[in-house]
């Protein structure tokens, strides 16, 4: 009775040991899964990144099917993606899972940035994981505006106008600058051409290239935890992490669950609320682009909001500029501007609390400000300072506090 | 070649000022030659010659412009508004200069032919680039003397949308907005009373 399932487990190994023979796989089996040891107090922030590789491939692979019916051409693209949505069977759907993939993409990124900050998880030996990951981000914003431009509505349109002059602001060369990237005197046909080229193919390599790269970083220091307490240090006599179980199948399994209920999510805004009131896709893109006519409010899809109102906060195009690119660069000092002997907020004292708190309320009101066409100066700008508050006053706060003694071993 | 002797080459040679040579020689001339290589792909972002022709200059009909009436026409991709402004919208511009960042032209915005107190060649007609200097949106006219929302005081100019920012009739920018600079005019001349080109600079004029 044993007999088949010897024969089919025989012919498995011997494949299995055929193709080891050959290439590495098997070791890179063990080193990133089912040897890596990831502390075992992982908690609900823990999904976040997971769930960021999720929709990585949910854009690449409706990205791909949406690249067969679209029409990267002025005069084409708004109504091959009309087309897209009527005619193609099931490319509502398809295009739906991208959009609002893209929106779901910058919540799972922001929550899992907001996990590093809670838990130190950028602090020494990790920088280059979070170096890595703030850059990531960076190249997901080009990514996602490059997106943005390609149905050619009216809010693409004037979106690509107001982000491209944004760079207008640089002194001497500015108008060359934004000529060059535009490919034209005004945002054209070029313009449209280079940045599918860029969406569907540049950025996505890059993009990749730096995820391995993440994982690669993260892989070699070994993953933090909710308590900050250094895994590595605790080792058994097999020299495996006291603390630690193996990726696969423990963590594997985890996020698997994870992944159900996020899609339980996600399939609710694709079938219920695709548009996201306006958030996910804007009411003036479902207009084709018209360079004579001005949208009364040209307001930026969500993510990209808290830094829209910093722009708005200043009186002064360079400075405004300078400003808003300050807000996302200064996340890559962040390893050294945290001073604080402990990693996790669980130990550190009240300020980090506090200031942590602030910074995230500044960062959803300046994301609500940024919305609005008439939000007081003096909101945007006490906001603003306190976004900034946060990372320059992080050495002073991160030092003085009294922190709380680190346990040895991770608890639960 | 024995394998000891292939393994030579690696050693530290007996005078390394030779090889730092030849290593930085090659980096510089391997460094031009990327340059060069990318020259072509930088390049041809550029605009091409294609919307160059496009970009040619603009002959537009004045003849029957109401007094307070503006006209809009398309210039490179930009809307260019042309406006015959009355006598009492010139008298309003002296008024202004105390709530103008830069009343007196100062900034590189406009020919030397238009930096004057109109900010134009012929006294009543504007021509201008109505493009917001901020962001590039294209502003409301709201040419009348009454209060708005946003300015109790309004005098009459144009009014973006966007972000707030506020010109007056003759383009020059509010102060404590989020545009610095005044709107763009751009190079026009008159060929005679009825026509405005919009491109060409007038005889004489650089």
């Amino acid at each position: 009775m044993a007999k088949p399932a010897s024969n089919l487990d025989k012919g498995i190994e011997n494949v299995t040991s055929w193709v080891n023979e050959r290439t590495s796989i098997g070791d890179f089996w063990k080193k990133h899964l089912s040897e890596y040891y990831a502390p075992k107090n992982f908690n609900l922030w823990y999904f976040f990144g997971s769930l960021s590789l999720l929709v990585l491939v949910n854009q690449i692979l409706t990205g791909i099917f949406l690249t067969m019916h679209y029409k990267p051409d002025a005069e084409l693209a708004f109504a091959s993606v009309e087309y897209i949505m009527r005619d193609v069977q099931w490319g509502w759907l398809i295009r739906y899972m991208h959009t609002t993939g893209a929106s779901l993409f910058f919540a799972v990124v922001y929550l899992h940035m907001l996990r590093a900050l809670l838990y130190g998880s950028y602090q020494k030996p990790r920088e280059l994981v979070w170096i890595l990951g703030v850059t990531i981000y960076l190249v997901l914003m080009a990514e996602a505006f490059m997106g943005y431009v390609l149905p050619w509505g009216q809010m693409s349109y004037w979106g690509a106008q107001v982000i491209i002059s944004l760079f207008g602001a640089v002194p001497y060369i500015g108008d060359g600058l934004v000529e060059w990237i535009r490919g034209d005197f005004l945002v054209a046909d070029a313009t449209l051409t280079r940045f599918f080229a860029l969406h569907v193919i540049a950025l996505p390599l890059v993009l990749l290239g730096l995820v391995v790269l993440h994982l690669a970083a993260l892989h070699e220091v070994g993953s933090n935890n909710p308590d900050g307490v250094e895994i590595k240090q605790n080792k058994d006599e097999q020299g495996r992490p006291r603390d630690g179980i193996p990726f696969h199948p423990y963590y594997t399994v985890k996020d698997i669950f994870g992944a159900g209920i996020f899609l339980l999510i996600a399939a609710f805004i694709i079938f219920f609320w695709p548009e996201g009131g306006g958030y996910f896709i804007e009411k003036d893109n479902f207009v084709a682009a018209d360079p004579l006519v001005t949208p009364e409010h040209i307001i930026p899809v969500w993510y990209f909001t808290p830094f829209y109102a910093i722009l708005q906060a200043v009186p002064d195009k360079l400075m405004g500029v300078l400003l808003m690119g300050a807000a996302v660069l200064i996340l890559y000092i962040v390893p050294w501007l945290d001073r604080s002997p402990v990693r996790s907020i669980r130990y550190r004292g009240w300020m980090s609390k506090v200031m942590l708190a602030l910074f995230c309320i500044a960062f959803l009101r300046l994301g609500m400000l940024g919305v609005s066409s008439d939000s007081s100066e003096i909101e945007l700008r006490l906001w603003t300072f306190v976004y900034f508050a946060f990372f320059i006053l992080m050495p002073i706060w991160t030092r003085i506090e009294k922190t709380k003694p680190v346990p040895e071993r991770v608890t639960h | 070649m024995s394998e000891t002797e292939t393994m030579d080459s690696l050693q530290p040679p007996e005078d390394p000022s030779r090889r730092r040579l030849l290593t930085a020689a090659t980096g510089v001339v391997g460094g031009a030659g990327v340059a060069a290589a990318a020259w072509p792909f930088l390049s041809s972002l550029r605009p091409s010659a294609k919307a160059k022709i496009v970009g040619a200059p603009v002959e537009v009909f004045i003849g029957n412009l109401e007094p307070g009436q503006m006209q809009r026409v398309q210039w490179r991709g930009s809307t260019i508004g042309i406006m015959r402004r009355t006598d009492s919208m010139l008298a309003q511009l002296p008024d202004l200069e105390g709530r103008l960042r830069d009343p007196n032209s100062q900034t590189d915005q406009q020919p030397e032919y238009a930096a004057n107190a109109h900010r134009s060649l012929r006294p009543e007609i504007l021509v201008l680039n109505i493009h917001c200097t901020h962001l590039g949106c294209i502003p409301q006219v709201l040419p009348e003397i009454q209060a708005q929302p946003f300015d109790p005081d309004w005098r009459g100019g144009f009014f973006c949308p966007c972000h707030r920012s506020r010109f007056d009739l003759a383009g020059r920018v509010y102060s404590g907005v989020p545009a610095a600079l005044n709107l763009l005019v751009p190079p026009y001349s008159f060929p005679d009373d009825e026509h405005v080109t919009i491109g060409v600079d007038p005889e004489g004029a650089a």
